[in-house]
């Protein structure tokens, strides 16, 4: 019997605060409220616990523990006084998973239009996942997925369905 | 299947990554307009066999609406730029002339220097 392509694991645990601004102008405030450079377009950041993600020319998306959500918020809050700006807790709206394992990049394959071999670690890309909207990065070992928690089950099942044993891609 | 680059982000995104919104560069016909400009602005729209200027959303990705130069008997997309043009940029105008000598623009360049584009 063949293995798995990869491990689908639901991750919780996670904050992720939504940050909307004019980048040029709150960027040194808000790499200084996050503790993260501000990433270039569809870039990604990280410290190891924190990751600072590009997700629009006017929108960025923090990813931290749920323990250092409130301090964020405030941090980010200040940062950005009198900017014409908005800082969202959107940690209930989304679902994280880790997609682990030697063939994880057959995984997202199968469900997004994306050229994973191109795409490179520090990464964020927007998409979809069969039908619903996702977005990834490249994390030690494999892919992180993030989704809409109202489509959190499909998401899992397509993931888990499309690391079937047997299934890779590109087999030769 | 139709590939084109967001100006926003530059992601190569396949068409079931975008949305489509139709014709590009309408002038809203307000209160002071005709009937019959009025009704030509919500219902007229070209359908030509050739250049054509589109609007598309990156719903998938950064959720932005750009512009889109492409053939529609071809396909063949010419180039895409940002929204706050409000007539397609010189290099576009080059892209579509190099494969396409014969097309003409039918804007006027005075209009086009005069609304520049913002960022
Ligand atoms: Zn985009």
């Amino acid at each position: 019997m063949a293995e798995i392509l990869a491990q689908v694991a639901r991750i919780e645990g996670l904050a992720m605060i939504t940050i909307r601004a004019d980048l040029t102008r709150a960027g040194d405030a808000l790499a200084e409220a996050t503790g993260l450079p501000i990433p270039g377009p569809t870039g990604i950041t990280t410290d190891g616990v924190r990751s600072l993600g590009w997700m629009s020319p006017d929108e960025l998306l923090l990813i931290l523990p749920q323990a250092d959500k409130a301090q964020a918020m405030q941090s980010l809050d200040q940062a950005l006084t009198g900017e014409h700006a908005l800082v969202a807790d959107m940690s209930d709206a989304r679902a994280v998973f880790d997609v682990t394992g030697p063939r994880a990049d057959d995984v997202i394959a199968k469900l997004a239009p994306v050229d994973l071999p191109r795409l490179a670690p520090g990464t964020l890309r927007r998409s979809r996942a069969a039908q619903t909207a996702a977005a990834f990065w490249r994390i030690p070992g494999g892919l992180r997925v993030i989704g809409f928690r109202s489509t959190a089950d499909y998401l899992g099942l397509i993931l888990s369905e499309a690391a079937r044993p047997g299934t890779g891609l590109a087999p030769r | 299947m139709l590939i084109l680059t967001c100006p926003y982000c530059g992601v190569q995104a396949e068409e079931t990554e975008l949305h489509p919104g139709g014709e590009a560069h309408l002038k809203r016909v307000g209160p002071d307009g005709s009937d019959e400009d009025f009704e030509a602005y919500l219902f007229a729209r070209k359908n030509p066999k050739g250049v054509h200027f589109e609007r598309w959303r990156h719903a998938y990705g950064c959720g932005k609406w750009f512009l889109a130069a492409r053939c529609t008997a071809s396909l063949q997309v010419f180039g895409t730029y940002k929204a706050q043009n409000p007539y397609p940029p010189a290099e576009i105008v080059d892209a579509i002339r190099a494969h396409r000598p014969d097309w003409q623009p039918d804007w006027t360049v005075q209009h086009a220097q005069a609304e520049s584009p913002a960022e």
